[in-house]
């Protein structure tokens, strides 16, 4: 019993963080109907930023623990947030009118172009992320020991996840936001700024997803330049199982696919843990053809 | 002789009854109109016809075999044809490919065959082609084969529709407002076509909003209101009829 | 100059210059050029289902892994000739594509993209797991043999290269041949419209199945000379980057069969044209995807229109519906 729920916190972890990336994913579907395959490489980079900033910058001996941490949270998401409006104006905007695929497949030269730009500037060895700012106290929860690092990632992926949805739900401009993601012709006639929207949009997503990348490096304490493609594989893998273009649905995705994967590699095998996660996937799109909270659009003869 | 004959055929919407308990014949060599106000689940009834939609209650016969719930294109092999409201044409590809897709299920050839070009295959070709153009001719849109259909003028567009719909021959043709956005002298020649098409020995079965044309052809009204047949019989019946009047009443009676 | 108008004189030129490569090429440009035509199988397959019947489909390598893995299997274990296993490759991929294709097939879009990159990760794990014992894990199949042909065997370069390029030679005829018929036809209207085709008598989910078990079949016999070329296969030949450059050949071909060959030749031939950059050779390729995307966003070469030998009636101006059919009953 024991191990279930540690696994199941674990699970957790990874499903928040996934979430957070699954919501960049979804957040451009919304609103442009494009997978940003790209997406996972903005994700290192901002593991890649964070530790940067944490080596070279030296913040940590400057600041406090806590208040570095939060300003290095703020730099990696803005300077990842800015990769990806660059991003969407080199390889998206020019083919905003082109069919579906030709921009799938300018977003995925844009992956292999982040991945191997992020080699070039690094290297292809792994790197280890400085430990010090690793919070390395025990919870003790209910009987269980738990690591306080896998706790403050739960509640640093949950903090996100609710501004997130309170700015969607709550602010003229997340209105906006959804009205784009229904239907941008319709949206532009009401006075929407559908450019605009959309680089908010690619501003926002690479900013969470920058931000999970230095919350990788945190958590595992080690990174390297290709993690982008598993990690986005598996976060695009979450904002589909929710139903993508959903944001409730890419963040119950993400928890759902930590979860399962947390299980699986500690039930079932380690080996076939991801061919277990997409098992599932193909086994609920089977049952609920949109994901699990994506609407099923009938559509009208 | 009966063609078509639904009983008792309900559809519901996520609780919404769209359709209720509706029984209607159409008899072979038939003009038949369906009208009703908006909403009142006209392309809903055709949509189950086609096996769109696969009613809740009821049953659906063609030639005496049920059809309800069948798929699409088995109902289309057993000889009923559609038009759709909102034109559903492939724009992109040529007039004549349009029509050949309506022919398709008429055809033959396999895989291997299509592969190979077989002289079967090559005959069979030559044949659907051939029967296509005079389709066109048929709506007389034969000079413009070979371009896309998506830059037809929208009365055109309904009747390369219609020669889509003629091209698998078959015994009833729904027609889902086949005079939707054409001008008087279009519809007026529609009129022609649909005679014309019925008198090829095709039951017509059509969804109209310009009751002029509607007078003018049919042999037979249903009307619906609210998913419910209210009247049906001879058009000069039928517009007769006190409740068709109210149902009418304030939407667009001047049309009458 | 449009590309479009120089069709023919690139075609015949492309044949001319494939035809002598061989006397010129130097044997590590023939070894790229086998690549290339391995890669343009596999893409003229995979444009049956993406670019024919629009598909969103980005696992073709399974279907390439689970016939170059049949291929390793019945010849190292079984000792069959490579060649004759190349039917049963294809089979095998066809049998898998149908069996993995037929609950997926409804879902549209992107989910179904999505579940085909699912399931290239779970066959390719499946493989590095020693599925059944038989695959070897992740050291993969090795001590292939060489096929023979008639008696000859096929080992160097020269000859793969002509083994290669005839295949691709004759699927460029049969899939051409394909395109022009009623099931070409029937692909590009579910890719146009699949509720119109449905709604107009094609049996859509047929017809797709139909182009995922043929498309999977082509790619099934591009893994037996990949196999028999490789002597050594491993999953990580078939991972989800070979699907993905396999998807993008056919995006920027545009569709047509030409375009298809083209597209193979800059995405297969352009790394090794880079390599002179070592490691800024693939950061130099993604950034040229990304721009021959935004160049030709509609692809290199859009297929033409279909031919048809329509009779030209004499009569056919103004024809009215009455000089057509015969109708006594009119009821005016």
């Amino acid at each position: 019993m024991e191990q279930f729920f540690q696994q199941l916190l674990n699970g957790l972890a990874v499903g928040g963080i996934y979430a957070l990336i699954a919501l960049g994913y979804t957040m451009v579907y919304g609103v442009m109907k494009l997978i940003n395959f790209a997406h996972g490489d903005i994700f290192t980079i901002g593991a890649y930023l964070g530790l940067t900033l944490l080596v070279s910058c030296n913040i940590a001996a400057v600041l406090p623990p806590t208040a570095a941490v939060l300003v290095i949270f703020l730099m990696v998401a803005l300077l990842a947030a800015l990769v990806g409006y660059l991003l969407e104006r080199v390889a998206y905007r020019p083919l905003r009118n082109a069919g579906r695929l030709s921009a799938v497949v300018s977003a995925l030269g844009a992956s292999i172009f982040l991945q191997n730009g992020v080699m070039l500037i690094y290297g292809a060895r792994f790197y280890v992320y400085p430990d010090f700012l690793r919070p390395d106290f025990t919870v003790h929860l209910l009987g269980l020991a738990v690591p306080g690092v896998r706790l403050l990632i739960i509640f640093a992926s949950v903090v996100l996840m609710v501004a997130l949805s309170a700015f969607i739900q709550r602010t003229r401009t997340g209105a906006a936001i959804r009205a784009v993601a229904v239907d941008p012709g319709a949206a532009q006639l009401m006075g929407i700024n559908v450019d605009r929207i959309i680089s908010l949009v690619f501003l926002i997503g690479p900013g969470l997803g920058g931000a999970a990348g230095l919350m990788v490096g945190i958590y595992y304490g080690q990174i390297d330049f290709t993690m982008g493609w598993s990690y986005g594989l598996k976060a695009l893998t979450a904002a589909i199982l929710g139903g993508i273009g959903n944001i409730p649905g890419a963040m119950l995705g993400g928890l759902m696919l930590g979860i399962i994967e947390a299980l699986a590699a500690g039930y079932v095998s380690m080996a076939w843990k991801d061919a277990i996660a997409f098992l599932v996937l193909i086994f609920i799109l089977i049952i609920r053809p949109t994901g699990i909270l994506g609407e099923r659009t009938a559509e009208k003869l | 002789m009966t063609l078509l004959c639904l009983n008792d055929v309900s559809k519901i919407f996520g609780g919404l009854i769209a359709i209720n308990d509706l029984s209607f014949n159409v008899e072979e060599g038939s003009i038949v109109g369906l009208i009703g106000p908006n909403g009142a689940g006209k392309t809903t009834v055709f949509n189950c016809i086609t096996g769109n939609y696969t009613p809740e209650t009821g049953s659906i016969f063609f030639d005496s075999k049920p059809i309800a719930g069948l798929p699409p294109h088995r109902i289309v092999e057993l000889g009923i044809a559609r038009t759709f409201q909102t034109i559903r044409l492939f724009g992109r590809l040529p007039v004549l490919e349009n029509v050949l897709a309506g022919r398709h299920c008429r055809m033959k050839a396999g895989i291997l065959s299509c592969m190979l070009h077989t002289a079967p295959q090559r005959r069979e070709e030559r044949e659907a082609v051939a029967r296509c153009m005079e389709e066109l001719r048929f709506v007389g849109l034969a000079d413009n084969y070979s371009e896309p259909a998506g830059g037809l003028s929208y009365g055109n567009q309904r009747l390369l529709e219609i020669a889509r719909a003629l091209a698998s021959d078959p015994r009833l043709i729904i027609l889902d407002e086949p005079a939707g956005g054409m001008n008087d002298q279009e519809t007026a020649a529609l009129v022609d076509t649909i005679r014309h098409i019925r008198n090829r020995g095709i039951t017509v079965l059509l969804i109209e909003h310009d009751m002029r044309l509607v007078m003018k052809i049919c042999e037979k009204l249903i009307v619906l209101e609210h998913g419910a047949m209210i009247a049906q019989g001879k058009p000069e019946d039928v517009r007769r009829n006190p409740d068709v009047i109210e149902a009418y009443l304030g939407a667009d009676d001047a049309q009458w | 100059m449009k590309l479009q108008d120089l069709r023919t004189p690139i075609s015949v030129g492309l044949a001319i210059v494939l035809l002598v490569l061989p006397l010129v090429c130097n044997a590590y440009w023939l070894d790229v050029c086998v690549s290339i035509g391995l890669y343009a199988l596999l893409a003229l397959s995979l444009n049956v289902i993406l670019g024919q019947a629009g598909i969103f489909h980005m696992g073709h390598a399974a279907f390439f892994a689970v016939g170059a893995y049949t291929t390793a299997v019945l010849n190292t274990l079984y000792h069959w000739p490579v060649l004759w296993t190349m039917p049963l490759a294809g089979v095998a991929a066809a049998l898998f594509a149908m069996a993995v294709a037929r609950p997926i097939i409804h879902l549209r879009g992107d989910y179904l993209l999505i579940v085909t990159i699912g399931i290239v990760e779970i066959v390719r794990i499946a493989l590095l797991n020693d599925v059944a014992g038989l695959t070897g894990g992740s050291n993969g199949i090795f001590g292939i043999a060489r096929p023979t042909l008639f008696g000859f065997r096929i080992s160097k370069g020269v000859q793969f290269y002509y083994l290669v390029w005839c295949m691709v030679g004759v699927s460029l005829l049969l899939f051409r041949c394909l395109w022009q018929s009623r099931f070409g036809r029937a692909l590009n209207y579910i890719k146009e419209d699949d509720i119109a085709a449905e709604g107009c008598g094609v049996n859509v989910t047929r017809y797709k199945l139909a182009a995922f078990v043929l498309g999977a079949f082509w790619a099934g016999m591009a893994g037996t000379v990949y196999a028999a070329k490789m002597t050594t296969i491993a999953p990580e030949s078939f991972n989800f980057m070979e699907s993905v450059i396999i998807f993008a050949v056919v995006i920027l071909s545009g569709g047509s069969q030409l375009g298809v060959l083209i597209s193979a030749f800059l995405f297969i031939g352009l790394p090794e044209l880079l390599r002179e950059f070592h490691d800024a050779r693939m950061l130099i390729f993604g950034f040229a995807m990304m721009a021959m995307m935004v160049w030709r966003p509609q692809g290199l070469l859009p297929p033409l229109r279909r031919r048809y030998r329509v009779a030209e009636n004499s009569s056919s101006q103004g024809v009215s519906p009455k000089d057509v059919w015969n109708d006594s009953a009119v009821s005016e």
